[in-house]
């Protein structure tokens, strides 16, 4: 087993524009559960709302880069209305319900073959890339050092989608430590209460949504940047893994989403692998390399289970915050 | 009875349910709310007096909270009309009726267990320019508003003894002190009129007599008080003005030494034996003997009333 190889991939995992992504959608869902109490179990469905909202129209209308963000911002808004105006005003578990079943139905729409003309169906889309590329203020070249050597490009992708995840960062920590933040963490201890002191719940709650949702979407275009979009991406799986990586960092937390990701996506590389590593070396031979694949995902299952279960609040959180049952 | 007409200087004309108040804050006609096919609530006109503390009474299940939630918007009703210093209040959500100056509390106390107590108390107050999201922002815009509230705050948890608990979460609080944070948090917004239900609930006998003290506090500031309670002995103590409901209607009302003697009152709810000492009772009474004769006492009256 080449340990150096092993090391070097899971650092560079660290600051791919992958995990950019994801620290953006887990800061989004910090936003609706940790601080609002919403439950968004359709993170994904942000996400791939985002992407395509942002690619589609490249493609088809040459939108340059920053209508492309505009694009997926708004659509991303419209989405959040779309299913926070039937579920806000009733009990948290119908938003879950909705959430989770509208992601699915994106994914469903989007590798329709009718629409193939437009989203590229099953095979996504790809080609996008030249108007983001085209913005890149570096000279060419080879940047950084050990696992963290890029080209320019690949320079710039890290730097834009860090940047967008550091502004997410800074948003949410002034609106917490604000009167704002202050009804909507007061929504989610009890909802009723804050209304009968005069606060309109409804529009605190779908501001929330909102705002998660716009930081899922772009998520969602950070994510598509160096790559092309295919519809598979976009499973539930997505969802659940970026909320491991909230409740591994804490919920309530500015920074517990974004070391969440990044713990997350190195531990997510390093076992698959020394999995496959291990099994290339023969000292695994009950099981194959993809299966192997399919072995980490029941690993990070048990980490969740157990990070619920022992350490609740994840990394950042406050121990004494959680440790009333209301 | 009914020859005599009582007066009182709430009230103009007649007590009676549902009479005419010399300066009603609240008033209401024709609210029903209907639970399939219960008519909990079914009150045809009453009106509440302002500047008073006025107790609304009735045994379980008359209707008495489904009316406190439909006044102040947490629940639709069926039918009917109200208003609230003359603005009609129907039909509006709750939160803009607590903004009117209505300000309620809850039979189980609703304190914000993850927030701390000070939180929990800026939270009550208003016009907080910070409570929009683009101002939240930027601190400068609402910096001086907090400051403010944030003094505020720390007067009222000094009078209701919470001073030194403002750093604490309020999960932490006993049950006592959450009802005094809960009570506490309703005057950040200096409401008009303070609706309370059961304030008295689950809180032992040494905070009783702070609370009662903090509820004519309120009156005395001018606020008028409406609360439902089951404590016969606290509702005498405080009320100006008592309210009876029984099965969804207002079937008495009157101040509390007259009210708790009205025949229609001790039939519907109190019983014969609700000036007796349950313990006392058993000890030196025959219980039932004494039932059948306040029930013959009660049949006597009633037959010489017409």
């Amino acid at each position: 087993m080449d340990w150096g190889q092993i090391f070097n991939s899971a650092a560079g995992e660290l600051l791919s524009p992958v995990t950019a992504a994801y620290a953006l959608a887990a800061i989004g869902i910090s936003v609706h559960f940790g601080y609002a109490g919403l439950l968004n179990f359709g993170q994904a469905g942000f996400m791939a709302v985002g992407a395509y909202a942002f690619v589609v129209p490249t493609l088809l209308f040459d939108f340059p880069m920053w209508a492309g963000m505009l694009s997926a911002i708004a659509a991303s808004v419209i989405f959040a209305f779309l299913l926070g105006i039937p579920t806000l005003r009733l009990r948290a578990d119908y938003l879950a319900i909705v959430t989770i079943a509208s992601a699915e139905i994106v994914r469903y729409i989007v590798s329709t073959t009718g629409l193939t003309d437009i989203t590229g169906g099953a095979a996504g889309l790809s080609g996008f890339n030249g108007g983001f590329t085209a913005l890149n203020p570096f000279p060419p070249g080879s940047y950084g050092f050990g696992p963290w050597t890029y080209t320019a490009n690949q320079l710039w992708v890290r730097v834009f989608g860090w940047s967008i995840v550091i502004l997410a960062a800074i948003l949410v920590y002034l609106l917490m430590r604000s009167p704002w933040g202050r009804v909507v963490k007061g929504i989610r201890e009890d909802e009723d209460a804050v209304r009968s002191l005069g606060k309109n719940v409804y529009g605190y709650k779908m501001q929330a949504l909102v705002l998660g949702g716009v930081l899922g979407a772009l998520g969602g275009v950070v994510y598509v940047l160096p790559r092309a979009v295919q519809p598979s991406n976009y499973g539930t799986t997505l969802t659940f893994f970026i909320w491991t990586m909230l409740l591994l960092g804490g919920a309530a937390t500015v920074f517990g989403p974004i070391i969440g990701a990044m713990i997350f996506a190195v531990l997510l590389t390093l076992s698959d692998s020394i999995l496959r590593g291990a099994i290339d070396a023969g000292i695994i031979t009950f099981i194959s390399g993809t299966q192997a694949g399919q072995v980490r995902f029941m690993i990070i299952g048990l980490v969740l289970m157990l990070l619920v279960i022992f350490r609740p609040q994840g990394i950042f959180g406050n121990k004494k915050e959680l440790s009333f049952n209301v | 009875m009914s020859d005599t007409i009582v007066t009182h200087p709430l009230v103009i004309g007649e007590v009676g349910p549902g009479c005419k108040k010399v300066d009603p804050i609240v008033v209401a006609d024709g609210v029903t709310r209907t639970f399939g096919g219960l008519k909990a609530v079914d009150v045809a006109h009453v009106e509440i007096p302002r500047g008073a503390i006025t107790a609304l009474i009735g045994p379980n299940g008359a209707g008495k909270t489904t009316f406190f939630n439909l006044l102040t918007g947490f629940d639709k009703p069926n039918t009917g009309e109200w208003s609230f210093e003359g603005h009609s209040l129907a039909r509006v959500p709750a939160f803009k009726v607590a903004r009117k100056g209505m300000i309620r509390t809850f039979q189980l106390t609703k304190s914000l267990g993850r927030l701390t107590v000070l939180q929990n108390m800026l939270l009550g107050a208003t016009k907080q320019p910070g409570e929009n999201i683009f101002t939240a922002l930027i601190k400068p815009l609402w910096r001086t508003r907090e400051t403010e509230i944030t003094a505020k705050a720390e007067d009222l948890l000094a009078r209701f003894k919470l001073d030194t608990k403002s750093e604490d979460y309020a999960a932490s609080l006993s049950g006592g002190q959450r009802k005094l944070l809960e009570m506490a948090r309703a005057l950040m917004s200096d409401p008009v009129l303070v609706m309370l239900d059961e304030p008295m609930a689950g809180v032992n006998p040494a905070l009783t007599q702070s609370l009662l003290g903090h509820i004519k506090e309120l009156k005395s500031e001018g606020m008028s008080v409406l609360f439902v309670e089951h404590d016969m002995h606290m509702v005498r103590h405080i009320s100006d003005w008592v309210i009876v409901m029984a099965e969804g209607k207002v079937v008495a009302e009157g101040p509390p030494e007259t009210v708790m003697s009205d025949p229609a009152v001790i039939d519907a709810y109190l019983g014969a034996h609700h000036d007796t000492d349950l313990g006392d009772m058993m000890e030196d009474k025959n219980p039932v003997l004494e039932a059948q004769e306040a029930a013959a006492t009660t049949a006597a009256q009633r037959e010489g009333g017409h």
